[in-house]
């Protein structure tokens, strides 16, 4: 099962390889790692997706509990939650691609934010299939590069995680 | 009052009321030996490896309930003490270990003797520490040793540029510390005793399953209140030894891989199963789908969540303080008023006295040759099983578990988790310096003393009057049961051949050695060894080659699946 984990970790030097190295070294797996200081500079919040049965999950989330500097950890895909993943692709756009690719970007709510004669960056958020679908739908000979933030997620509702 | 970082580290372990830092100088601590040399209240034991600074520091934490502190240069310092580390680590031993580091501006730079210190060691710390700001040094400090010793306990490390150690600041030692990532349970879920104590009572098949926990929280007070308040069989794992008076008569001996036939047979088929400062290692249960064959419910007790339900499901899961939680499981059992069940726990112990006949540890006491059962047995017997016996790891480990009864806990001194060859010596000097005037022994093989043989001049300057005992069968001596049981008699690589004349080494470092290659011979010279109480004692025991530790259960095999001595 895949599950999304956030947790608050005091933001220290070193703080994120403790994190990465506990899942190389218990050989847990790890979709993606997103990382950066919250509205208190003091500690950053980091979102990880893992795949895994629920005993290794349980097992993960009792170790990064374990580790010193980690502040609390919640796996919020047991509840009511949303995710939210950034991709910004840069599309061959000439010809009557161009009026394709603003079409599709359209439909998909992108945004184009840079523009070249013969190239657009689109930014996308959503949730990661919603990125997926992006990818499919456009003529994947004209994708120059992707870049994806990984996911990012946050309880719905009273669910908050805090310290 | 303003103090140079070098002093601060010095001032910070007077604080801590640190008796002995074990270490080995170089060019990164320089500020700091400089400081220890201007004082006298914490004293520098100088060993010959950094690998032994990190076991003596070990082996003295274990003996007592004390932090364990060894300082170490940087670079090949840090890397050799790395096994000393790793294996304080897999043992939840409390240490505080000091590294020296090149200069801050030189970090990164490949500079002479850097090593990542803090990315080598992260894997094997309860938490490690770079010290950037000389401000910080003091409440780093303090800690690194409020985390070594609470908790699970386990090594810190502090690693510490040089330029750091020579720098100025404002110093105070913070009275106390408080962490808000860090919190430790100490008291069990209320709810969660309340059911183990129903469970117990009414169990028809209990057993009492204790580890390490027991040891290092020093519970073993209250575990013997419990269990004579119940009435149940209780075994130790090899961590857990003393944990329980071995010569009590609810005892059933070891568990696991080399545990006794009726302990491991107990284990499999109680109905319900206690289990505290344990973590069904896969040494002690073998193949856990082997041993969730048969069902029963099992209560965990321990400090550390994420030994519980890690290899084996439970049904009570218990976080917190041993020796609370156990105080208050006997606490609810009085006040419940109840009584476990007389008739079936008579019929349990009726079952486990059959499984005893078996009498599993029997061995050739006849034999021309010396027994190396028969050496544990002496020594336990000359020593009145007061000694504080450190062992290294193989065959000589397990004789040693299983045939000296341990009725006092921190008397046994291992490498369980980690299993290091080279544990022995440089622990014994820990432990012997923490208890000046006390027997203390290390058992050992040909091939394990040899890891660490150059602690022997430690001994010498420092005046350690260990007496070791080396079970010499020529062998690698496990190794070699392993490729007779499993590899068809082939020996690879597993014969020491070109051993030294152990008796003429020790005398060569100043010491005392005797040979034995009589069984008649064994009493006396351990009597011999043991009177003389200023000496090191080097024992070389030319033991019987061929003997192999039994009973034994096959790595993945099940508990039950035990092959014995009389078999063979």
């Amino acid at each position: 099962m895949r599950h999304v984990i956030s947790l608050l970790i005091e933001n220290e030097a070193g703080a994120l390889s403790r994190v990465s190295g506990l899942f190389s070294a218990r050989a847990y797996n790890i979709e993606s790692l997103t990382v950066a200081p919250t509205e208190d500079p003091s500690m950053s919040r980091m979102t990880i997706v893992s795949v895994g049965s629920d005993d290794i999950i349980e097992q993960i989330t009792k170790q990064l509990n374990k580790l010193i500097e980690v502040v609390k950890v919640v796996d919020i895909s047991e509840a009511a939650h949303i995710e939210r993943e950034l991709m910004l692709v840069k599309v061959r756009a000439t010809g009557k691609d161009r009026e394709e690719m603003k079409r599709m970007s359209d439909i998909f709510r992108g945004r184009i934010i840079d523009v070249t004669e013969s190239t657009y960056v689109i930014e996308l958020t959503g949730n990661t299939a919603k990125l997926d679908s992006f990818i499919e739908a456009i003529d994947r000979s004209l994708i120059l590069e992707t870049v994806r933030t990984g996911v990012c997620g946050i309880g719905r509702g009273d669910r908050v995680l805090k310290v | 009052m303003v103090l140079t970082g070098a002093e601060i580290v010095i001032r910070c372990l007077q604080e801590e009321k640190v008796e002995y830092v074990f270490g080995y100088p170089g060019g990164s601590v320089l500020f700091i030996y400089d400081e220890l040399f201007k004082q006298d209240k914490v004293r520098h034991v100088l060993v010959r490896h950094e690998q032994g600074a990190v076991h003596a520091a070990d082996g003295y934490a274990r003996s007592t309930e004390r932090v364990g502190v060894a300082l170490v240069t940087s670079g090949p310092g840090v890397t050799n003490a790395v096994t000393g580390i790793a294996t304080a680590y897999m043992d939840s031993i409390p240490l505080v270990i000091i590294s020296g580091q090149v200069p801050t501006a030189y970090i990164g730079q490949d500079a002479f003797q850097e090593v990542d210190t803090v990315g080598i060691t992260r894997p094997c710390v309860k938490h490690n520490f770079l010290v950037k700001d000389v401000n910080d040094l003091a409440a780093t400090i303090k800690k690194a040793f409020y985390l070594a010793k609470s908790g699970r306990p386990g090594p810190v490390l502090v690693d510490i540029p040089k330029d750091i150690s020579a720098t100025k600041c404002e110093y105070a030692y913070p009275k106390s510390i408080s962490m808000r990532s860090y919190n430790p349970v100490v008291k069990g879920h209320q709810g969660q005793i309340k059911k183990a104590v129903q469970l117990l009572l009414e169990a028809k098949r209990p057993m009492i399953y204790t580890g390490g926990g027991v040891i290092l929280s020093d519970a073993a007070d209250k575990l013997i209140k419990l269990v004579h308040q119940l009435g149940f069989p209780v075994t130790n794992t090899l961590m857990g030894l003393g944990g329980y008076p071995a010569t009590d008569e609810q005892f059933v001996g070891m568990l696991g891989m080399h545990g006794t036939y009726e302990a491991n047979m107990a284990m499999q088929h109680c109905d319900v199963l206690l289990a505290v400062g344990a973590r069904f290692d896969d040494r002690v249960i073998g193949n856990p789908e082997h041993f969730a064959e048969v069902p029963r419910k099992i209560i965990h007790i321990d400090i550390d969540p994420s030994s519980i339900s890690k290899r084996v499901k439970v049904d009570v899961p218990i976080v917190g303080h041993v020796p609370e939680v156990l105080d208050e499981i006997a606490r609810q059992i009085e006040s419940v008023g109840e009584r476990p069940d007389e008739k079936a726990l008579k019929a349990w112990w009726k079952q486990i006295d059959e499984w005893r006949g078996k009498d599993c540890l029997k061995y050739d006491r006849k034999s021309k040759i010396i027994k190396p059962q028969y050496v544990v047995e002496k020594l336990y017997e000359v020593t009145k099983g007061e000694a504080f016996v450190c062992s290294d790891v193989g065959q000589h480990q397990m004789w040693a578990a299983q045939y000296y009864k341990f009725d006092k806990p921190r008397r046994w001194m291992n490498s369980g988790g980690l299993g290091t060859m080279g544990f022995g010596l440089p622990a014994a000097m820990g432990v012997q310096l923490a208890h000046p005037g006390s027997p203390v022994a290390c058992v050992t093989g040909e091939g394990s003393i040899q890891m660490c043989i150059q602690e022997l001049s430690t001994c010498k300057q420092y005046r350690l009057p260990v007496k070791i005992v080396l079970l010499n069968n020529g062998y690698l001596g496990m190794v070699r049961q392993w490729q007779q049981l499993f590899h068809g008699n082939r020996y690879a690589e597993s014969y020491v051949d070109a051993l030294p004349d152990f008796v003429k080494l020790a005398e060569s470092y100043g010491h005392v050695g005797m040979r034995v290659d009589k069984p008649a011979d064994v009493e006396g010279a351990l009597k011999e060894a043991f009177k003389r109480k200023d000496d090191l004692v080097f024992l070389d025991f030319a033991i019987d080659p061929k003997e192999n530790v039994y009973p034994m259960v096959q790595g993945g095999k099940g508990l039950t699946e035990m092959i014995l001595s009389e078999e063979l």
